[in-house]
């Protein structure tokens, strides 16, 4: 019965997408996802509002398709997936029946999303092709982050109330692995070598840095912004740089982004931005960091070079993805 | 690129395929009530209506054990859930005595207090963890405490004194008090006493109330008369029954707001909490039980869920360990409230933040902004160690 619903729009995707193929890469626009409003932020280079479009119902992660001239964003009260065309801003289509996603993320090969679906205890995998669910995983309770290896071997799926880091292997289609983390584990950053996955722990208010070799916790990094208790300390969303110098990680309710030296494990700054920062976004070259404050309901824009704010700017209710769209 | 090739493939060759063992062992607990609990029978009030009914919280005990499969998974436990109904005529102590050759250490207990008390005398020295999810009066962590006994469902002392700080805040210091005629009325204006006391707000008068149409007691029944010619900024309500109170709110001589049991309400949990993932532990809830979850239900979840974290964090389903883990400093639970959760040495007593409430919103979450402490800003609400009449080792 489904398989009729989604169809329409699927073909109508691939038309679009064949069609556009020519267009020039980059926008430079930002999207920001506003899971309260329903609304999705649309930012120029400039920091200006260029337009606010309306999407599906409680929109959380967003990815770009592999040709980066789709966009996916998961509505969590629809139950799916909406791909947007990013020239056009035109629904090209819709994945359903993905009861309540969360965050996703696409495999190398283009065609399959790895989705947390935070009601259901489960990871699903959905063919973005054919709208098709072709694998559904047994995770802990509220399942939130995922990340796929470059390689596409492993996917890692962090469960939120169960503190546990499942290890998927693409190839048995089976989970291989549960690592025991910290309190609360959210979202993934991987080295660019690929040797640590670095796991933010909201409620330790740490990032535990696991070797992906032995799939075992060989470290982990403390924060404390000056003037805060450890219980406000909440770490959600994690960047490595392109050389694996730096990381960036939104500490939510301590209302700043730290800067870490990845190599040392050591904080180097912390950064002032707005309220509950969960949500990040590196520009490609990685000049301008864009942080998404879910309780103040707007952007603060980092220049990564002085490690300043350059300014902030007020999106929908509840910011909580971004996408540059710039190369 | 083909050594980091050959290097993947060789750990990839490296990691184990399904390495979960075939045999888990299993960790019960037990949930104890009683068949025909007077607690849970419906009052009916006038005309059908049903004000207060609660809801036995056995619903809370399920979603804890469900939503600890798939960490049992990775530890190698599985847990269980046994539970046990009593007859009248079989005691709790007899049936734990029973399950204790099964094997069964931890018990949840939704029982009436006396026979709490009861078992927290009797079971003391035991190597086993009670559970009180039920129960909030203050003397079960203070002359009636137990080693042995825990308690995941906050103290009457620790619901006050958190009204009493938004009160304070609010800067509403005068208040006036409506206490019914129930003795579970009076402990909670005795308790509420105490919170004002020790937060230095006015108690301007207290004043007893009766439900009744009789003309010679218009001055316990009539509201307006009730609270007329007395200076107050808000009126607390001690009424178990609810029949008098839910008339007070608007039925007040001066324009004032209604706190304790109508109005604004000192609770553990509210279904439409909505912050720290509170919306998904309540979905989840509303999806197995069919209903809101209510505080009790909250804290028997805590209960399964706390004694995990401990079986995690100390490998072991080994009693002593677990007891020792949950009464140490490293407990940080997340309670979905916010502020990690651990217990109280001095009284086995669940730190946790307290939810002010309407019927339909949560307004503030307690301990409020200012209020601290010098080891842990939690422990300003309820009975604080210098205080306690409990003194466990």
């Amino acid at each position: 019965m489904h398989k009729m619903r989604w169809l329409p729009g699927l073909l109508l995707c691939a038309g679009l997408l064949s069609a556009s193929s020519a267009v020039a890469k980059g926008t430079g626009l930002v999207f920001v996802g506003n899971e309260k409003s329903s609304t999705i932020t649309i930012l120029d280079e400039n920091n200006q509002i260029v337009t606010t479009m309306d999407t599906c119902a409680r929109p959380r992660g967003m990815h770009f398709s592999q040709d980066r001239e789709a966009f996916y964003v998961a509505c969590a009260d629809d139950s799916l997936i909406a791909i947007y065309d990013v020239a056009s801003l035109k629904l090209l289509g819709r994945i359903i029946n993905v009861a309540e996603p969360e965050t996703f993320d696409l495999h190398p090969n283009g065609r399959h999303l790895y989705i947390s679906n935070e009601e259901d205890a489960t990871a699903t995998l959905f063919d973005v092709q054919t709208g098709e669910q072709l694998a559904e995983f047994q995770t802990g309770e509220e399942p939130e982050g995922v990340l796929i290896t470059s390689d596409g071997r492993l996917v890692f799926v962090a469960s939120e109330a169960a503190n546990l880091v499942h290890v998927i292997d693409t190839e048995s289609q089976e989970i291989i692995k549960d690592i025991l983390v910290d309190t609360r584990p959210r979202r993934f950053a991987l080295t660019p070598d690929e040797k640590e996955l670095w796991v933010s722990a909201e409620l330790a208010g740490v990032v535990d840095i696991i070797d992906v070799a032995t799939l075992t916790i060989i470290g982990d990094v403390a924060f404390l912004p000056a003037g805060f208790r450890k219980e406000q300390v909440t770490p959600v969303d994690l960047l490595i740089t392109k050389d694996g110098s730096r990381a960036y990680v939104a500490l939510g309710r301590a209302n700043h982004v730290a800067v870490v030296d990845v190599r040392a494990r050591k904080v180097l700054d912390y950064i002032l931005v707005g309220k509950r920062a969960w949500g990040l976004a590196l520009t490609f070259d990685e000049s301008k960091l864009y942080v998404a404050n879910g309780l103040s309901d707007d952007v603060s824009i980092i220049d990564t070079a002085s490690l300043k704010v350059i300014t902030s700017v007020p999106v929908g209710l509840i910011p909580y993805g971004i996408l540059i769209d710039d190369h | 690129m083909i050594t980091r090739l050959a290097l993947l493939l060789a750990l990839l060759a490296a990691l184990p395929t399904p390495a979960f063992p075939a045999e888990p062992e299993v960790f019960a607990f037990a949930y104890l009530m009683r068949d025909e609990d007077p607690a849970y029978v419906q009052h009916r009030a006038y005309t059908g209506l049903s004000l207060r009914d609660r809801q036995r919280p056995l619903a809370g005990a399920r979603l804890g054990v469900r939503d600890s499969r798939i960490i049992g998974r990775a530890l190698g436990f599985r847990f269980d859930l046994r539970e046990e109904s009593l007859p009248a005529g079989v005691s709790a102590r007899e049936r734990i005595e029973a399950l204790v050759a099964e094997d069964v250490r931890v018990f949840l207990l939704d029982l009436p207090l006396s026979e709490v008390i009861d078992l927290a005398r009797t079971l003391a020295n035991r190597d086993l963890v009670l559970f009180n999810i039920r129960h909030t009066d203050d003397r079960l962590r203070g002359t009636d405490c137990a080693a042995v006994l825990f308690h995941t469902l906050p103290s009457q002392a620790m619901l006050m004194d958190a009204l009493a700080q938004f009160l304070l805040k609010k800067n509403w210091r005068e208040i006036l008090i409506l206490e019914g005629q129930d003795a579970a009325d009076k402990t909670l204006s005795t308790a509420f006493q105490a919170a004002a006391r020790k937060f230095g707000l006015e108690v301007t008068d207290v004043r007893p109330f009766v439900l009744s149409n009789d003309p010679r007691q218009r001055d316990q029944t009539n509201l307006s008369i009730l609270t007329g010619g007395v200076d107050y900024d808000a009126v607390f309500l001690a009424d178990s029954v609810g029949e008098v109170g839910r008339y007070l709110p608007y039925n007040t001589q001066d324009p004032r707001p209604v706190v304790g049991s109508e109005g604004l309400t000192p609770a553990a949990w509210h279904w439409t909490w909505e912050r720290h993932g509170a919306p998904q532990l309540n979905q989840r809830f509303d999806k197995i039980a069919g209903r809101s979850m209510t505080d009790e239900d909250w804290a028997a979840w805590a209960a399964i869920k706390v004694t995990v974290e401990a079986i995690t964090q100390t490998k072991t389903g080994d009693i002593p360990a677990i007891r020792a883990f949950l009464r140490g400093d490293e407990l940080t639970f997340d309670n979905y409230k916010g502020l990690a959760g651990s217990f109280r040495s001095w009284d086995n007593q669940l730190r946790q933040p307290i939810l002010l409430h309407t019927h339909n919103a949560v307004i503030a979450r307690a301990p409020l902004e200012g209020f601290l402490h010098q080891t842990n800003t939690l422990d300003s609400l309820g009975i604080d160690k210098p205080e306690s009449a409990c003194a466990l080792p």
